[in-house]
């Protein structure tokens, strides 16, 4: 031992140290970890860990009775079953349409009602128009997709006006611009405070400079708030994109009905139906699994084309 | 003043420029107004009574109008207990949720806290990845808690994404605070509840509010987990008569037709949403000045 050279002893000593130096630090900040850390540790664990292992449910024919390591291994026959009915491509495309039509219409409106709020001059209009503007995102899941069908019915509103009878909720064609408005309806609003609070940020300086120096509304756009919220709008859209198969479940099923099922069915709601409604276990577990799956590919990619944009900056 | 002030702003622009604006004034007060006009639709037909609100639409001959739905709706025992469990449901699950999320959010923020990347790693994964619908309801099944309160209230409980963004406050708060409590002996639950929580009101209500709402807005953990029907939150029976046209038993049942029944389940839809929706509608504009502070907070990244 004492003949080690000196450079090894030295490493020794100071890895040494530093496992003294965070037994100490443990020691001493102990509350950090015994009162601050462990709720949400243990949550973690327990809530969101422990099913990660019960991933391997998709990988046998559960039997509740048995356990998962005592079940039937069946390999990916669940994944070769669903990849090849003739329903899964129709599930697919039903996912991805409704979020990629979704962030196409919807990811835009937001962006559009902050640059028309920031034109509102006076502070006092601006705020009232704001709390109309929110209202819709306080309204519940189920009052929504309520209201929508209300609105919709073949006595309706929206029938009434135009004097004809029919029931858009039985229509598959109409399912998605359905879907798509009333989420519009009820959150763009909500999700302009972002953007109006980068643009607030947007030096008012600025803009006055500009205006001074004869700009017009687009040149001042161009010049001064586009690039205020260029990095929020980056940001917001890699999100969205990383999220497009997790397109919520609540909505989507809300707004079934037996007859628009050809463009409702999407993964989250066939996984729901096959494993809680059917008793599927482990064939809903494996659809599920190869939807979170793709979308981790998703979002991975995502940030590293970002990444590439940014300079090297992902999330 | 203003007005005129504003007019006379107006005036000054160019003329191309008061064509975009113009064009932009018209898109907004569209918007708005396809957010009022349902609601107010909503509101007039509830007073309605069903066969003319069927046959005619909205009507202003106010004969026709009825308190009969609001009664009905008032008198559903059903309809209460949904209110009571969801009363009950958000504000414990907003409490346990805020405390367990402030908390940890507190050593994740120290730049000297050993571990803080293996934690972080360990907390951000769950953001991206999860064992999905079957294994999450298999564990609450195998841990006894079908149809208890706290399938409910402990999966969601701590929210990754709240805490990065109380982080990233507690990050905003000036050193000098801590370094000057240090000083004074202060150790860190000290700091923490006397000196931090303080100055964090605005970010500790906005994800309050979010909370409350979220979990007051739900309907899925509810639907798969809790069976009785006096467990049942408030969306729970509003899903049974806005979405599946089964109002609670004796809502319609004394009607002697089905074209009755079913016209005046259509009416008690409107007053269910009215009833239901109001509390949040009171609520929500006392909320408004923390919005912009937990967004703002939130668009920082992580």
């Amino acid at each position: 031992m004492r003949k080690s050279s000196p450079g090894t002893s030295e490493k020794l000593a100071g890895g040494g140290g530093r496992l003294h130096n965070t037994v100490v630090y443990v020691k001493q900040h102990w509350q950090l970890y015994l009162l601050f850390l462990m709720p949400a540790f243990l949550l973690t664990i327990i809530f969101r860990y422990i099913p990660m292992g019960g991933i391997l449910i998709a990988f046998t024919e559960y039997n509740p009775i048995r356990g998962i390591l005592a079940s039937e291994w069946v390999g990916f026959d669940h994944f070769k079953r669903f990849l090849s009915s003739p329903d899964f491509l129709s599930y697919l495309m039903n996912t991805l349409k409704l979020s990629v039509y979704g962030l196409l219409w919807g990811f835009p409106a937001p962006i559009l009602l902050a640059f028309l709020l920031n034109r509102i001059m006076s502070a006092k209009t601006k705020q009232k128009i704001q709390l109309v503007l929110y209202m819709p995102n306080f309204i519940s899941v189920i009052v929504l997709c309520g209201i929508v069908r209300i609105l919709l019915s073949p006595t309706g509103l929206i029938n009434s006006l135009f004097g004809t009878q029919t029931n858009f909720m039985t229509m598959p064609q109409a399912f998605r611009t359905i879907y798509i408005a009333s989420g519009i309806w009820q959150g763009a609003g909500w999700a302009s405070i972002i953007y109006t609070a980068a643009l607030s940020n947007a030096s008012k300086d600025l803009k006055e400079a500009a205006v001074l120096d004869g700009a017009n509304i687009v040149q001042q756009i161009k010049a001064v708030e586009w690039p205020a919220i260029k990095d929020t709008v980056l940001i917001q859209f890699i999100m969205s994109v990383g999220n497009i198969m997790s397109i919520g479940f609540e909505k989507a099923y809300a707004l079934q009905t037996d007859l628009n099922l050809a463009s409702s069915e999407i993964i989250s709601t066939y996984v729901y139906k096959k494993g809680l409604l059917d008793g599927d276990y482990g064939f809903s577990t494996a659809v599920g699994l190869f939807n979170t799956v793709i979308n981790v590919i998703l979002l991975i990619t995502m940030n590293k084309i970002v990444e590439r944009m940014n300079e090297g900056n992902g999330i | 003043m203003s007005e005129t002030k504003k007019k006379s702003e107006f005036a000054k622009q160019p003329r191309e420029d008061k064509a975009i604006l113009t064009f932009g004034y018209i898109v907004l007060g569209l918007f708005l107004i396809a957010i009022i006009v349902p609601v107010i639709y909503i509101i007039f037909a509830s007073f309605i009574d069903p066969v003319t609100l069927q046959n005619k639409g909205l009507t202003f001959d106010f004969s026709k109008w009825t308190l009969t739905a609001y009664e009905r709706v008032m008198s559903n025992a059903q309809i209460w207990v949904g209110f009571k469990n969801a009363l009950i449901y958000s504000v414990l699950f907003t409490a346990l949720s805020v405390v367990v999320t402030l908390l940890a959010a507190y050593p994740m923020s120290r730049n000297d806290f050993k571990g803080r990347g293996f934690f972080n790693t360990i907390f951000v994964i769950t953001m991206f990845f999860g064992g999905g619908l079957i294994p999450t309801y298999l564990l609450i099944s195998n841990l006894g808690m079908l149809d208890t309160i706290w399938a409910i209230l402990l999966p969601g409980a701590f929210s990754v994404w709240n805490m990065i963004i109380a982080r990233t406050y507690y990050r905003g708060i000036p050193q000098d605070l801590q370094e000057a409590a240090e000083i004074d002996g202060a150790n860190e639950m000290v700091y923490f509840f006397k000196v931090l929580l303080p100055v964090c009101t605005p970010i500790i209500a906005t994800i309050a509010m979010w909370q409350f709402v979220g979990m007051w807005n739900s309907y899925f953990d509810a639907m798969i987990y809790l069976n009785s029907a006096s467990k049942q939150p408030l969306q729970l029976v509003l899903r049974s008569i806005l979405i599946q046209n089964q109002p609670e038993p004796g809502m319609v049942s004394d009607m002697q037709s089905t074209a009755e029944r079913a016209q005046l389940a259509e009416l008690l839809k409107y007053a269910t949403i009215i009833i239901s929706s109001l509390p949040l509608m009171i609520m929500y504009p006392f909320f408004q000045k923390y919005f912009d502070n937990g967004i703002m907070a939130g668009a920082v990244k992580g």
